[in-house]
């Protein structure tokens, strides 16, 4: 039995204590870009997208196209691909700091693919009704797409911030800290399984905690 | 005032062109509730997108008051979408709104003070009865209460036309008299036009001045629903009318005649003619016997009317018939 618990010192502890704070500022950090830009793409995507409001084949194409690459490579090799452009903003490509334009590059255009499907399920119908009242395009994307595709919307944010808390755990490739950066130091770099064991079940506790304030939400906003 | 001029639809599919409507011409005067009858495919739907923009047409004009829709600009278009109000089958309320909410939405988009709109909000719900359900949120009501809802939204900016798009054929039919009697009073009471669509004759019979039938894209018969319901020409308008009668004047029917001597007439009472003493008098007259084959007494929205088989025996039946005609009832011989 020693053998587990026997790298939990005061200072392993203290070390897991400031990786959890690393991994919920890079959450903090990056979501609220991830859908401020995630957001107004995914609206682009559902306007300019085949049977949309102003269906523009060739703006979607691009639109797509920049998307689905940006979603297609592995989330690692982005990180490493960006360390220069990272470093020309944000001073530094380590850290929390170093981590955040990378997790909001990966986790933007995640984002925006589901706020385009949660666009998507809005009824037809209720957009024709709008147009048929006299409705702008901001009209109907402010007071109508937004409110109606709320439950979606934060359920989409939910699965993203998830994802997030994934691609945070690969920061430790490029020496951003972290609860997975932790894990895989000590963890399995170091064959320190009792370490592995804290930070994984403290990203589970994390991950079901996010969960669950997502439904609640989603439930409360919905009215179907 | 309405104005379809050889306006015609056509879609680009992958099979190629489809036509939605051949070109047509056709006129609705303003302050009348105007229906559009025709089965699913037949372009109704599209004949009344049109007049708000939704649609715009292939070929042909369409103006409205004067004002030809497709040569609008953007704020030209939405400038008359405030004019013309539009409910659907399927209500398309705003799920995430309540119902007071669902009504101020025009006139948010009108930009009206918070007080005013307020104030407009409790004067429509009291108009459509829901003034109980001003919080409530649409999947809470019942579809009655939802078209409601419907209608009280397309009311809002106070517009000069409604327009229905089969806003009682997801109804079951108590509702829907009791939404067909609202439109008529709003017609009444505000003067305000209305254009609805729908495939069922007894709407038509029930709310309408005026009526057009379309079929496969043309249109097959216009005018009056008097005229047009109790003497229907064109086949797809006798379908409709029987369909509405629950009569069937097939064979079936034909071959029970055969049974029966005598001239077969049809009489058709319209208006005050239906409760005058007409049918005794003419058997004392010309000394006639008659037999009732079948009939019924109804109303075309206010305008009563009543039509009557009967066969005719004995006594001078030429004499009857001419008797009838001279008393405002419409004759037809179904046999000689």
């Amino acid at each position: 039995m020693s053998g587990w618990f026997e790298h939990l010192d005061a200072g392993k502890w203290a070390e897991i204590g400031t990786a959890t704070l690393d991994t919920l500022l890079m959450l903090g950090g990056s979501l609220p870009l991830t859908i401020l830009i995630g957001l107004p793409l995914g609206i682009c995507l559902f306007l300019t997208g085949p049977r949309g409001l102003h269906a523009k084949p060739a703006l979607y194409g691009v639109l797509a196209l920049l998307v689905n690459l940006l979603r297609s490579v592995p989330f690692i090799i982005l990180m490493i691909v960006l360390i220069p452009v990272t470093l020309a903003a944000m001073g530094t490509s380590l850290g929390v700091r170093g981590a955040i334009l990378p997790l909001v590059i990966g986790a933007a255009p995640f984002y925006a693919r589901l706020v385009e499907t949660a666009l998507r399920e809005v009824d037809r119908g209720v957009i024709e009704a709008s147009l048929a009242m006299g409705a702008r395009t901001r009209q109907i994307v402010w007071r109508v797409l937004l409110p109606e595709a709320r439950p979606g919307l934060i359920a989409g944010a939910t699965v993203t911030t998830v994802a997030l808390i994934g691609f945070t755990a690969m920061g430790g490739a490029i020496g951003s800290g972290g609860l997975g950066d932790l894990a895989y130091r000590d963890g399995y770099l170091r064959s320190h399984t009792d370490v592995a064991v804290v930070t994984v079940v403290l990203l589970l506790v994390l991950v079901q905690a996010l969960q669950m304030v997502g439904d609640r939400l989603v439930a409360r906003f919905t009215r179907r | 005032m309405i104005e379809f001029q050889q306006i015609e639809k056509r879609y680009r599919t992958a099979a190629g062109d489809v036509v939605a409507l051949h070109p047509l011409d056709l006129a609705i005067p303003a302050g009348q509730v105007f229906g559009i009858i025709g089965q699913s495919g037949a372009g109704k739907s599209t004949l009344l997108r049109l007049i708000n923009g939704l649609e715009r047409p292939s070929s042909g004009r369409v103006l409205v008051d004067g004002t030809d829709v497709a040569a609008l600009d953007g704020a030209g278009l939405r400038g008359l979408r405030q004019r013309i109000g539009m409910i659907f089958q399927h209500f398309n309320l705003f799920s995430a709104r309540t119902v007071a909410g669902n009504i101020a939405f025009p006139l948010e988009l009108a930009a009206l003070p918070a007080a005013r709109i307020r104030a407009r909000v409790d004067e429509l719900l009291e108009r459509v009865g829901l003034t109980a359900q001003r919080d409530k949120y649409p999947a809470q009501l019942s579809g009655g209460q939802k078209q409601r809802v419907g209608i009280a939204r397309a009311l809002a900016t106070e517009p000069g036309l409604l327009l229905c798009d089969e806003a009682t054929s997801a109804l079951d039919p108590q509702t829907t008299a009791s939404v067909l009697d609202l439109l008529s009073g709003i017609n009444r009471d505000l003067g305000l036009s209305i254009v609805l669509i729908t495939h069922e004759m007894d709407v038509i019979r029930r709310i309408c001045d005026a009526v057009a039938v379309l079929d496969q894209g043309r249109l097959v018969e216009t005018g009056p629903v008097t005229e047009v319901f109790l003497h229907p020409r064109h086949p797809t308008t006798r379908r409709f009318v029987a369909e509405a009668d629950h009569d069937e004047t097939g064979e079936a029917t034909r071959v029970r005649y055969s049974d029966i001597r005598g001239r077969i007439l049809r009489l058709t009472f319209l208006g005050e003619s239906t409760f005058r003493p007409v049918l005794g008098r003419v058997a004392r007259d010309t000394g006639i016997d008659f037999t009732i084959l079948s009939g019924r007494i109804e109303h075309i929205r206010e305008t009563p009317y009543g039509q009557l088989t009967v066969a005719l025996q004995g006594g001078n039946a030429d004499a009857a018939q001419a008797a009838f005609a001279d008393a405002g009832v419409h004759v037809e011989e179904i046999r000689a």
